[in-house]
């Protein structure tokens, strides 16, 4: 890549900066909808456009989601949904006992999907343009 | 055949919107209404219920409601498959015939009345068969909380709904029928599926997820761009078009607010969803990887493509149990430092907790305007709250140390950090806690019991 810029540089064009991948939080990128199954809530997480999907397959990785909720939960599992555009997450012990023993306010997990959305993931600059325009 | 069967959803819990399954009867044509009134620990509530009340134990509210459609239902021909029947589906198949004479429908209603999903008097018996009904959470066996089992129920699947289809039945009425078997159930009558056309059996399965939670496909709760979303004083509840292929349509009456399209329809497909090539029913696995959608015009997805396999040899069981004792508290604290004086009456509480020596299995506070909902991941709050509800739940196995705990709030008022209101409600109730208890059993114990009534009003 820095390859390529500096070729275009010597032809003296306007290259753009190189741009680092921007950091951008979920929200931007994904809607999301969460539910419970005794202990474990569930939060399905749903691409926003077409394209921003690989970025959440390659960057929302169990280990991340983990990481965001450690403390929280006592284990993640993953599953991918390429026809919805969607990610499944299952997060164990999120729920304080869940169902009718938790003291949560949100003993059913209803508003774990907007606790993932929190979320930052390193993201491509051009989609981090395009996904903060469609927000505003 | 490119005939379509119109299944209308009409409540999508114990507790949902009352003018929706009136408006969906009356509002456009439907072949179905489908009402599903049964959470996780709804059938526990009815046990307790009927303990105090044997008339009682189904869902009361559907009765007033079907005195309101029943002249509609039965004009136009509507058939009503409904799992409202809780733990007691004969009184309220009976409340049904006797709201039908009300209304001068004698010879115009008959119930089908499902039972046989109760195995609440059969547990001992199973168990002494070598059935352990353990949790399918813990894998405890349920031999360590026999003595506080309240309700236990099968799930049962489509195969008494299509029998009682059959033998005209115009309102169905079960205890514990899945969610989803109550779209399927008609699909199957209507269509003549094969019970092990299986890739038939997950699409009517994933019709039936798509409308069992109501409005949840149809703009209601729906993240994506909810300001949008238009007239939610009068949402439209979702309609499934079925045809004998196995791919349907999600719409709603014209006419109404709320909206279906993709993002709602996703919304509600990954909604408590768990390994999703392996969505269990009794019927058939689903696999929700297979779903195709697309937007076929205003209010209107396209859904197909529906793979499922065979289904397992095994039932899921709901059973409810007595569990303990919890109360929650809560006050509210005023700017300013709103959150720092809801901290130290946290610390005052609890400790007068402590020195009265009361024992709790948990003591959870929460902060509601900073951390109630996403704990840590708000950050710190900022210091200019406006205010802070300090809410704190207790839970105990014994009464005693609970009912305490719902004295020692008040007394925060005059004794505890400044600027606090919000206790108009009075001491906080204590509740009793019936706990759910998910397990598995072989269909062949259940399914011979499984029995349908045919009765006439």
């Amino acid at each position: 890549m820095s390859t390529s810029t500096s070729s275009r540089r010597s032809r003296g064009r306007a290259a753009p900066p190189a741009r680092p991948p921007a950091r951008l939080q979920l929200h931007l990128l994904a809607h999301a909808r969460s539910g419970d199954k005794g202990d474990t809530a569930n939060v399905g997480l749903i691409a926003l456009e077409p394209e921003y999907y690989p970025v959440l397959v390659k960057e929302v990785t169990r280990a991340r989601v983990a990481r965001h909720f450690r403390g929280m939960v006592s284990g993640v599992e993953r599953f991918e949904l390429p026809n919805l555009g969607a990610l499944n997450f299952l997060l164990h012990g999120a729920l304080d006992g869940g169902g009718t023993i938790s003291l949560k306010t949100d003993a059913q997990g209803k508003v774990y999907s907007t606790a993932l959305l929190r979320m930052e993931i390193p993201v491509p600059a051009a989609l981090a343009r395009r996904a903060r325009r469609g927000a505003s | 055949m490119n005939r379509t069967v119109r299944i209308a959803a009409g409540q999508g819990f114990w507790g949902d919107w009352l003018e929706a399954p009136v408006r969906q009867v009356r509002g456009g044509p439907i072949d179905y209404l489908m009402m599903d009134y049964l959470a996780e620990v709804t059938m526990s509530i009815m046990q307790k219920q009927r303990s105090r009340d044997p008339a009682m134990g189904y869902a009361r509210d559907f009765i007033p409601l079907m005195e309101r459609m029943l002249p509609d239902v039965v004009g136009k021909g509507v058939r009503v498959v409904t799992n409202a029947g809780g733990v007691n589906p004969r009184g309220c198949a009976e409340a049904v015939l006797a709201a039908a004479r009300k209304l001068g429908l004698q010879g115009k209603v008959r119930v089908g009345l499902v039972t046989g999903d109760d195995i609440l008097g059969r547990l001992d018996e199973l168990l002494a068969k070598g059935h352990p009904l353990k949790d399918l959470d813990s894998g405890r066996p349920l031999t360590d909380i026999r003595d506080k089992v309240l309700s236990a129920n099968a799930y049962l699947g489509l195969a008494p709904i299509v029998e009682a289809l059959a033998r005209g039945a115009n309102v169905i009425v079960t205890g514990r029928v899945t969610d989803t078997g109550l779209t399927l159930g008609p699909l199957v009558h209507e269509f003549g599926w094969a019970r092990d056309d299986w890739d038939r059996i997950a699409a009517g399965t994933i019709a039936g997820h798509i409308i069992e939670c109501g409005a949840q496909s149809s703009g209601g709760n729906l993240m994506r761009d909810w300001r949008k979303v238009r007239g939610l004083e009068n949402p439209g509840f979702p309609i499934a078009e079925a045809r004998s292929d196995g791919s349907f349509a999600i719409t709603k009456h014209p006419g109404t607010g709320g909206v279906v399209n993709l993002a709602s329809v996703k919304e509600q497909l990954v909604y408590e969803m768990g390994d999703p090539h392996n969505y269990i029913t009794p019927d058939g696995v689903a696999d929700f990887t297979s779903i195709q959608l697309r937007q076929a015009g205003k209010d209107r997805v396209e859904v197909s493509g529906i793979r499922g396999g065979p289904r397992t040899d095994k039932l899921k069981v709901s059973i409810a149990y007595f569990y303990g004792y919890k109360a929650v508290g809560t006050l509210v604290y005023s700017w300013p430092d709103a959150y720092e004086k809801a901290r130290r009456a946290d610390q005052v509480l609890r400790g007068r907790l402590r020195d009265l020596g009361l024992e709790f299995e948990q003591v959870l506070t929460e902060f509601v305007g900073v951390n109630a909902t996403h704990g840590r991941l708000a950050g710190a709050p900022s210091p200019d709250l406006a205010e802070v509800q300090l809410r704190i739940g207790v839970r105990a196995r014994e009464r005693a140390p609970v009912e305490r705990f719902t004295r020692e709030i008040a007394p925060l008022v005059l004794t505890g950090p400044p600027s606090v209101t919000g206790f108009a409600g009075g001491r906080p109730a204590v509740e009793e806690i019936v706990a759910y208890w998910p397990a598995l059993i072989d269909r062949t114990e259940i399914e011979p019991h499984v029995h349908v009534d045919v009765l006439q009003a």
